[in-house]
This record gives structure tokens, C-alpha cells and sequence, in this order.
């Protein structure tokens, strides 16, 4: 019981364990997380001090700092802050749900789901002249609808008197390939233009941002990982195999479906607007679960805090390292991800 | 307390062949039940049934005259667990971690940590002797010392019956032994009704109260070890020729196969 602490509230009516440990470390990277978040304005074709930042953000600031910070740099931090924190949480879930660290919404096709839309979008509404007849603005849209979707396809292929976690992988992985080939087509016998276009939605890139997305996408994802904060416990107990959680009084195929839907739909809300930018989902629930455990009350906010902060990084390279070229966020991301990828699977021979 | 457990002409199958066929069975309270038989008999598939965790294709498991396929999973997880055969935690889960998901059914989302979780949570480490490794990572544990980890997690649900497929698969004789003297002291001490599937007929004879034999998709007999135990049933459950004796220290059945070997005497 040593590192922690007991805490009954409300005349017992609500009561906790918490792990101090784990808890302060959360608070730390918390509070990396909001001082990248703060820096990272500082970042861009112009460096502007952080005291300046600061004083911008507390309406004290010169009108052209301002309208650098606030009009063009805040909204796509803000992107990729919570794109990062959905899609950190989605790998979380995933993770517990197929009990295997190597888990991640890009492995099992939800991301690439994402990408056969955008891209079938691109080509469903251009006309003769390659031009697009609907506004680009639905891409987004497209892109969530894709990733909701083909998450249910990958589930009600893998049923088979309910689904197990190897059945869900072996499909997803069969579903993603199949998503990337039909993406691929589509690039090869559509116009240049779109596949321009498709690519920077496939490799995952915030420049686009600006506040009307940052509206419409920080609210969404705030209420699903809210959700998710509230049903820890469930993944707790799905983690520990299903004859267990079943053992335990779970209902267990129901709760594995609800899951599956939240994780798509974080996907879903974080690639929508930013791309389907890679290996966040893996590295990030990884990386927190190394520094506070397997315990998915902390493991949650830590990953999403652990994601924001990859995501913004990525970024703050993306638009600095080539200046005046931009490199989309994504990138970096896989550039970092998918040697950290081979290292696990070094350091897990058995699994 | 729960009064009654048993089978009303239970019917169990994987795919187009059936393991079990059309079994009543009533399984003894306060009691320890041994299940045994040979290799893929279904002794497996029966517990698993009887434990919620597979669907009959006919017939029913009765929790106190109830259907328990009728019952919810949570109202059933508060009368009966089960530890599934090798079970595996999430790498760097802690001892404390795991037996507090013990209280999972008990539990709500506002009440994770009541008092009466913390005093069984408590007593269950103790119970199994392993309190002073509470803050360990199961996955560092020796297997003796994690198989009680788990045992203690099925403590915490704090069920009248629990149910164990094989607990002491891939452990060594002395773990094997501290194992089932842990089950028999719950059982002595506490009046839980354990029944579990063992592949050790002389331990089975040792520890159970009762024991069932399964052959041909049914019950082949069961009663007291030492009531039912003799060579003709070890060779027809296990088709085993051997000599029955008894234990020079318990005085219960020992089985001594035949076949070949050195002989010194």
C-alpha cells in the first residue's frame, strides 16, 4: 500500500485508490504538455519570443504578433494538440481491448479507412475538367465517415459467436491492406492534383488548421475523452483476458463493441481535420504505460497528454527544420514511430 | 449463501459434436469437487459451462434453481468465480492491481475503493500469502507465487463458489502442493465450495471431498475418492491398468499404473 493513498469522499459515496506516484508523474507531463502547447507558438516562419506569446494570449500583445499567434499558429496547435490526445487514447483502447502493445488504429485499418474515403472523395466529386464539384470543406467529413465505418466492417468480419482480440487484428490487418490498395487505385488512375491532395491527408499534416475546425473538433473529441475517462474500469477488467472479465461479471463481447466504436470515433475526430498522421496511437499508450503503469485511470491522461505533446513536436519540426519548405507533421511522426515500432518488436521476441 | 448448483440435462458442444450429452448433475456445497478424465473428455468444458463462460446447446446450469443463462453476468460473478486455466496479466500490473479487480462486480463507477473493498481486498492477500508482494508486477512473480496472485483476485470477488480450471498446471510439485493446501484451508476455513479440474489422481483422491469422473460425454461415476476409486474405474476412465492402494500418510486412494520401468526389489 506504500506510494498509495485512500480518498473517501461524501460520506463514503465516492471513493478511490490513488496511485501518488503515477499521479505526479501524470501531473509532470501535464505540465510539458501545456508548455510545449504555450512554446510552440513561438515556432514558425518568424520566431517570436515566448514572453511576447505570453503576452498575446493575455491581450496585451502587438496587433501583427497577434494576428501571426492567434489567427495562423493558434488553431493548428490546437489541431494537433487534441488530434494527438484522440489519438493516443484510441491506441490506449485498442491496446487493452487486443491485450498486445503492438496494437495501434493504424494496424487495424481504422486510419487507412480514413484515407480510402478521402480519397474516393476526391475522385466521386471531381467532373470532366479535374476540378472538385462539391466544396473541399466535406473532405473532412469523408475522411470520419470512412474510419467509423470501416472500424464496424473489421468488427462484424471478425465476429464469430463474438470477437476475440486475434481475430480482430488478423481481419484488421486484412481490411487495411485491402483500404491502401483501393487508395493506391485510386491515386494511380485519378488526376495529379488529387493525388497531391490525397497524400497530405494520408501522411497527416495541421497546416490547414484554422478555428473553425478547432471548433468543431476540440469539443467532439473533449466529450469522447471524457467517456472514456469514465469507463477505465471496463478496460481494466477486459485486459485481463476474457474468460476473466467475463468470470468478473462483465459483459463482455458488449463492452469490446463499445470500446471499438469509441476508439474508431477518436480516430475518426483526430484524422478528420489533421490526416491520418501515424504511430501516435502506438507509440504514445506505450511510452505512458512504460513511466505509470498499466492502469487505465492514469494510463488514459497520460497517453493523451504523451500524444498531445508528440503531435505538437512533430509540428514544430514539420514547419521549422526546412524553412521555408513545409514537411507535414506526419512525417516526423512515422520518422520516429517506425523505428520505435521495430525496437518493440526486438524487445518482445515471445509476442 | 448459495444453496444448490447442478445440471438439468445439460447438452455442451463445440461445432457438430457434442462433449457433453444430456448430464444432471448436482454438485455438493461447502464441499471441495474434483473433476478428472482423461485428455479432451470435456471435464474442461463442463466447468466452463457450469462458470457462465460457454453456452449450452441444450439443457441448463441451475444457481439455486435459477437458470443461469437467465441471470445476469454480474448478479452470477457475485455468487460464483472462476479462474481460467494460465491465466496472463498485463506486463507490470501489480499483485494489488489484479485483486482489486476481484471487486469489479461489486463495484460502481463512484465507489472504487469502499471499505469493505479494502477489508477483502486485504484479507485475500493475506489468505494467500502474498500481501508483502502486494506492489510487485505479477509478470516478475514465480509461477507458485502468481498462480496465489490470482487465486486471491477470485478471493476478492467473494463468492461461495469458485471454480478452477487445472490451478496447478506448469507449477512444480512443491508449488502444486502449497497450492491445493491453500484451496483445502479455504474450503476448511471458510466454507467455500471449490470444484476444479485436476490431472493428478492421487492428489485429486487427497484433496477432494468428492470426486466426479468424466468419460463418454457424461459422468462416468462420482461419489467420495475412497468410496469409488478402485482399479476398474482407472481403467475405464483412463484406460489404465494399475494397482490401487492406500497413501501410507492420508490413508486415501493411490494409484500405482503399470508399464514399464526399472525394477529394484
Amino acid at each position: 500500500m506504500k506510494n498509495l493513498k485512500t480518498i473517501r469522499l461524501l460520506q463514503n459515496k465516492v471513493s478511490f485508490l490513488l496511485d501518488i506516484k503515477a499521479s505526479k508523474k501524470l501531473t509532470l507531463i501535464s505540465i510539458i504538455a501545456l508548455a510545449v502547447f504555450l512554446f510552440s507558438a513561438s515556432f514558425g516562419d518568424s520566431f517570436i519570443n515566448p514572453i511576447k506569446v505570453l503576452q498575446v494570449l493575455i491581450g496585451n500583445g502587438s496587433d501583427f504578433d497577434q494576428l501571426i499567434i492567434v489567427d495562423f499558429r493558434m488553431p493548428r496547435i490546437f489541431i494537433a494538440a487534441f488530434a494527438g490526445m484522440a489519438l493516443a487514447v484510441a491506441g490506449a483502447i485498442l491496446q487493452g481491448i487486443i491485450k498486445n502493445p503492438l496494437a495501434s488504429p493504424d494496424l487495424i485499418g481504422i486510419s487507412a479507412g480514413g484515407g480510402a474515403a478521402v480519397v474516393g472523395f476526391l475522385a466521386m466529386f471531381s467532373d470532366s475538367n479535374h476540378s472538385l464539384t462539391v466544396s473541399i470543406e466535406w473532405l473532412p467529413l469523408a475522411g470520419f465517415i470512412g474510419a467509423t465505418i470501416v472500424g464496424l466492417i473489421v468488427y462484424i468480419f471478425a465476429w464469430k459467436d463474438g470477437v476475440t482480440p486475434t481475430r480482430l487484428v488478423l481481419i484488421g490487418i486484412g481490411v487495411s491492406a485491402f483500404m491502401q490498395a483501393i487508395t493506391t487505385m485510386l491515386m494511380i488512375i485519378g488526376p495529379i492534383y488529387q493525388a497531391s491532395e490525397a497524400n497530405k491527408w494520408i501522411t497527416g499534416s495541421v497546416k490547414s488548421a484554422d478555428w473553425s475546425q478547432v471548433q468543431i473538433v476540440v469539443p467532439l473529441i473533449l466529450i469522447l475523452l471524457l467517456i472514456t475517462f469514465f469507463i477505465t474500469r471496463q478496460l481494466n477488467v477486459q485486459e485481463l483476458g476474457d474468460d476473466t472479465a467475463a468470470s468478473l461479471g462483465q459483459s463482455v463481447q458488449k463492452t469490446r463493441l463499445f470500446l471499438l466504436l469509441l476508439s474508431s470515433s477518436l480516430v475518426a475526430s483526430a484524422i478528420s481535420f489533421a490526416g491520418a498522421i501515424g504511430f501516435v496511437g502506438l507509440m504514445a499508450p506505450h511510452i505512458a504505460r512504460r513511466i505509470v503503469g498499466p492502469s487505465f485511470g492514469v494510463l488514459i491522461p497520460t497517453s493523451a497528454a504523451i500524444g498531445a505533446i508528440l503531435v505538437m513536436v512533430a509540428d514544430i519540426i514539420g514547419r521549422t527544420a526546412f524553412n521555408p519548405l513545409e514537411v507535414p507533421a506526419g512525417v516526423f511522426t512515422a520518422a520516429i514511430g517506425a523505428p520505435y515500432f521495430i525496437y518493440l518488436l526486438f524487445r518482445n521476441p515471445r509476442k | 449463501m448459495t444453496e444448490t448448483l447442478e445440471t438439468k440435462s445439460l447438452t455442451l458442444n463445440y461445432g457438430d459434436s457434442n462433449i457433453i450429452e444430456n448430464l444432471d448433475l448436482s454438485i455438493p456445497m461447502n464441499e471441495i469437487t474434483v473433476l478428472i478424465g482423461a485428455n479432451g473428455c470435456g471435464k474442461s468444458t463442463l466447468l466452463r459451462s457450469i462458470a457462465r463462460l460457454l453456452k449450452p446447446k441444450h439443457g441448463s446450469v441451475l444457481l439455486d434453481g435459477q437458470d443461469i443463462f437467465k441471470l445476469s453476468t454480474k448478479q452470477v460473478a457475485k455468487k460464483l468465480s472462476i479462474l481460467p486455466q494460465s491465466p496472463v496479466a498485463p506486463e507490470g500490473l501489480t499483485v494489488l492491481q489484479l485483486v482489486k479487480q476481484g471487486r469489479y462486480p461489486h463495484q460502481s463507477w463512484r465507489k472504487q475503493w469502499t471499505e469493505k473493498d479494502e477489508e477483502i481486498v486485504l484479507n485475500s492477500l493475506k489468505a494467500t500469502g502474498v500481501d508483502h508482494l502486494q506492489d510487485k508486477p505479477v509478470d516478475e512473480l514465480s509461477g507458485g507465487q502468481r498462480q496465489r496472485a490470482w487465486i486471491a483476485m477470485t478471493l476478492a470477488q467473494d463468492t461461495d463458489i469458485i471454480l478452477l480450471d487445472e490451478p496447478t498446471t506448469y507449477l512444480d510439485l512443491t508449488h502444486q502442493i502449497e497450492i491445493l493446501d491453500l484451496l483445502f484451508e479455504l474450503n476448511q476455513q471458510q466454507k467455500r465450495t471449490i470444484i476444479m479440474v485436476l490431472h493428478d489422481i492421487n492428489l485429486a483422491c487427497r484433496y477432494a471431498d468428492h470426486i466426479i469422473t468424466v468419460r463418454d460425454r457424461g459422468v462416468f461415476q462420482q461419489g467420495r475418492p475412497e468410496e469409488i476409486m478402485t482399479k476398474t474405474l482407472v481403467k475405464h476412465v483412463f484406460d489404465l491398468d494399475c494397482k490401487m492402494t492406500n497413501d501410507p500418510i492420508f490413508g486415501t486412494p493411490l494409484c500405482i499404473p503399470f508399464g514399464k520401468g526399472r525394477i529394484i526389489s
